[in-house]
């Protein structure tokens, strides 16, 4: 590579170049920006051959479907099939969720995503105290079995893939959806999706959480194993830095505390007595897609590419499906603006984009009113239309991982990786994720991230287009139209609640919440399994609160370390 | 009167668990020079209006992100009322809608702050109102 033919004139050998063009840049009148990456890592005005000059391509890149899987896990990529659309859904009742999801199926979506609202996620019935003001707000409000047995009603649960993004209880909330199944006539083995339950992250950056650290990661293994031998389709754990960078992490924080969750998965599962290679192939990841169009696209590569190698060489798996980081992408909600919103269509499209050449599985893209409010059907439609332009319209699914070989692709994936390795390393000082949670590292680390990029923005550092650049009148209001959730859905759940609890047997019921006792109490015991426990409970009609207060009166309840 | 420290809470109602927002406003308040409390996740209005009163907070901000504003923010105002601390002024953040925000600001709570604002000029207000308090305050007295 040493021979250039370039504009600099043949025979001219490239140092020469190289030197020639220093000096024209030194000399030129550069503009007064901050020439960094957004998470601010400083980026050199052009890539060389000696950026890349220790890439080995069999060993740093391989073939798509090949170890390390940096170029994409199938060997087809889009060519065989497009990425899943999934637009996340839910608000309100159950009923109205479901006219959603139906709307999204009948306009060519091809996965079910479901919101939650918070006394959900936080595991409290709507009829608790501290639900009030806060039922079917930002999700839907699931508080039975017979909610989502509302929500699912008329869509055939053996065909469509569900997405449920919810943690603390998401044994729970699975044990509903098995459940809800088994009352269609499906048979658990044919259930397709994933549930997050990543509670490590919940920890770090959601906080959405219910019980301490070790009784959630207990729950999590139950899970595992529970669905290797009965839903064996299912995802059991959807490993997530997107709420890491929405916390306000940077790009590697993100890359590097989402794996670091991930192999503290795996170790939990090992230990718990499974082989890797019969769980670890059910192991899902779901990223950010943010606005550095580039560092994002190294960011997924980089990710698949440490991964694979964790995989292979420290946790021994043999199957290469263990290798493999199948991910789910969802556009950058924070980097949404209130101020002229329609651009956010524009910024989404872009970060779509960035998925799309990172070789997302899936694909979430954000409305442009969500930072305003949940997104009215209009907003909706527009985010999933615009998901279909790239796929039909810009000619991008048909060349795999069109960038790899590019010095600035290649020297930042590099980059990115060797950024996460440090943060390994600090995480395995401190003693693993847990105490590196406890002790409030890995929150402080992400809190120091967003002070510094508010900040950026503030002094313009960082531009944002409408906040403070191109800004027009501040008390312009934008015309824009908002979804309201009316507060009948609050007292609606109420008298559902109601009636379920005069309807169901309530010995059966009590029985099985005892059982879920017992069950916290001895784990190795028959029927230990707080998963097949929970399925029980589900077909007595016990509530989601009922079942979470067991769970909180065993294993108590999580304190966060301050950090402020 | 320069050296009164200004003493504000920042709380989060509710079982909302977005706290990007808090924890950049109380550590950039912090860095204004104000004392800054703030409350962690997950708080009932009545725990909120505790710590206010034991901490004697001359500012109360909320913040909310899951669509709850137009129940948190009246409760807490009860809460701080049952305490005798219905004078402390009241702001706050998050994804509400400018019609909501508008209700809300008409309903007494001085000023809300949306999306995109700058935390400078969260700094800037809230020390200006509190001077122009301060100041009729005493020449009430």
């Amino acid at each position: 590579m040493s021979e250039s033919n370039g504009a600099t004139g043949i025979g001219v050998q490239r140092k020469d170049a190289q030197a020639l063009w220093e000096e024209a840049y030194r000399k030129a009148k550069l503009r007064d920006v901050e020439n960094t990456t957004i998470s601010g890592v400083p980026l050199k005005p052009i890539y060389t051959p000696d950026d890349v000059a220790d890439l080995d391509y069999a060993r740093d890149l391989g073939y798509p479907g090949q170890f390390p899987y940096t170029r994409g896990v199938h060997p087809s990529m889009y060519r065989g099939r497009l990425w899943t659309m999934r637009q996340f859904a839910g608000f309100g009742s159950s009923a109205q969720t479901n006219e959603r999801f139906k709307f999204l199926l009948d306009h060519g979506q091809t996965g079910l995503s479901v919101a939650f609202d918070f006394p959900t996620l936080m595991g409290y019935d709507s009829d608790h105290g501290v639900s009030e003001g806060e039922v079917g707000q930002v999700g839907v409000a699931i508080s039975s079995l017979m909610d989502m047995e509302t929500l699912m009603d008329g869509i055939p649960m053996d065909r469509v893939s569900t997405s449920m993004t919810i943690n603390g209880p998401a044994p729970i909330m699975l044990a509903f959806y098995i459940a809800c199944g088994e009352k269609q006539g499906v048979d658990p083995k044919l259930l397709r999706g994933t549930v997050q339950n990543d509670i490590l992250k919940e920890y770090q950056a959601q906080h959405a959480w219910l019980v301490p650290p070790e009784p959630a990661l207990r729950m999590i293994t139950d899970v595992m194993s529970y669905c290797a031998g009965h839903v064996p389709q299912w995802n059991t754990i959807s490993i997530s830095g997107y709420h890491i960078r929405e916390a306000g992490s940077t790009a590697a924080q993100e890359l590097a505390f989402t794996l670091a969750n991930g192999m503290e998965y795996v170790r939990r599962g090992v230990a718990a007595g499974m082989d890797v290679d019969t769980f670890a192939p059910r192991l899902s990841f779901f990223f950010d897609a943010h606005m550095d169009f580039f560092e994002e696209i190294c960011k997924f590569r980089a990710a698949r590419r440490i991964w694979a190698r964790k995989m292979r060489d420290e946790f021994g798996a043999k199957d290469p499906r263990s290798w493999m980081i199948r991910f789910h992408t969802q556009t950058a909600g924070v980097s949404l603006t209130a101020q002229q919103p329609e651009n956010n269509i524009v910024r989404t499209a872009l970060e779509a984009m960035s998925a799309v050449l990172g070789g997302t599985q899936s694909l979430h893209t954000n409305s442009m009113d969500e930072t305003l409010a949940l997104p009215t059907e209009k907003a909706v439609k527009i985010a999933l239309r615009t998901q279909q332009v790239i796929a039909e319209e810009t000619e991008v699914s048909h060349v795999t991982d069109p960038l790899a070989g590019s010095y600035f692709v290649e020297a930042q994936t590099d980059r990115l990786e060797k950024d996460a390795e440090a943060y390994f390393a600090e995480i395995d000082k401190r003693g693993g994720v847990v105490p590196s949670i406890e002790a409030g590292y890995i929150q402080r680390e992400i809190h120091n991230s967003a002070v510094q990029y508010q900040l950026a923005v503030e002094r313009g550092k960082k531009k944002v287009v409408g906040v403070n650049t191109y800004v027009e009148d501040k008390d312009a209001k934008p015309e824009i139209e908002i979804l309201k959730i009316d507060p009948a859905v609050e007292r609606s759940q109420h008298e559902r609640l109601a009636e379920l609890r005069k309807k169901r047997d309530p010995k059966k019921a009590q029985a099985e919440l005892d059982a879920i006792r017992d069950a916290c109490r001895h784990p190795e015991s028959e029927g230990g399994n707080l998963l097949e426990r929970f399925v029980a409970a589900a077909h007595a009609y016990c509530t989601l609160g009922e079942i979470a207060d067991v769970l909180r009166s065993e294993f108590g309840e999580y304190q966060e370390p301050m950090i402020l | 009167m320069a050296e009164r420290k200004i003493r504000v809470l920042i709380g989060k109602p509710g079982l909302d668990g977005h706290d990007r927002g808090a924890k950049t406003i109380a550590a950039v308040l912090r860095d204004h020079g104000m004392e800054v409390i703030y409350t962690g996740l997950h708080q009932t209005p009545a725990m909120i209006a505790e710590t206010a009163l034991q901490e004697d907070v001359d500012v109360v901000g909320l913040s909310i992100l899951s669509g709850a504003h137009m129940t948190l923010f009246p409760r807490v105002r009860e809460e701080l009322e049952k305490r005798g601390k219905g004078d402390v002024l009241m702001t706050g953040g998050g994804i509400i809608p400018q019609d909501d925000i508008d209700a809300l600001e008409e309903a007494g709570f001085s000023k809300l702050f949306g999306p995109g604002t700058a935390t400078d000029d969260v700094a800037k207000w809230i020390k200006e109102t509190m001077q122009e308090r301060w100041k009729n305050e005493e020449i009430e007295a």
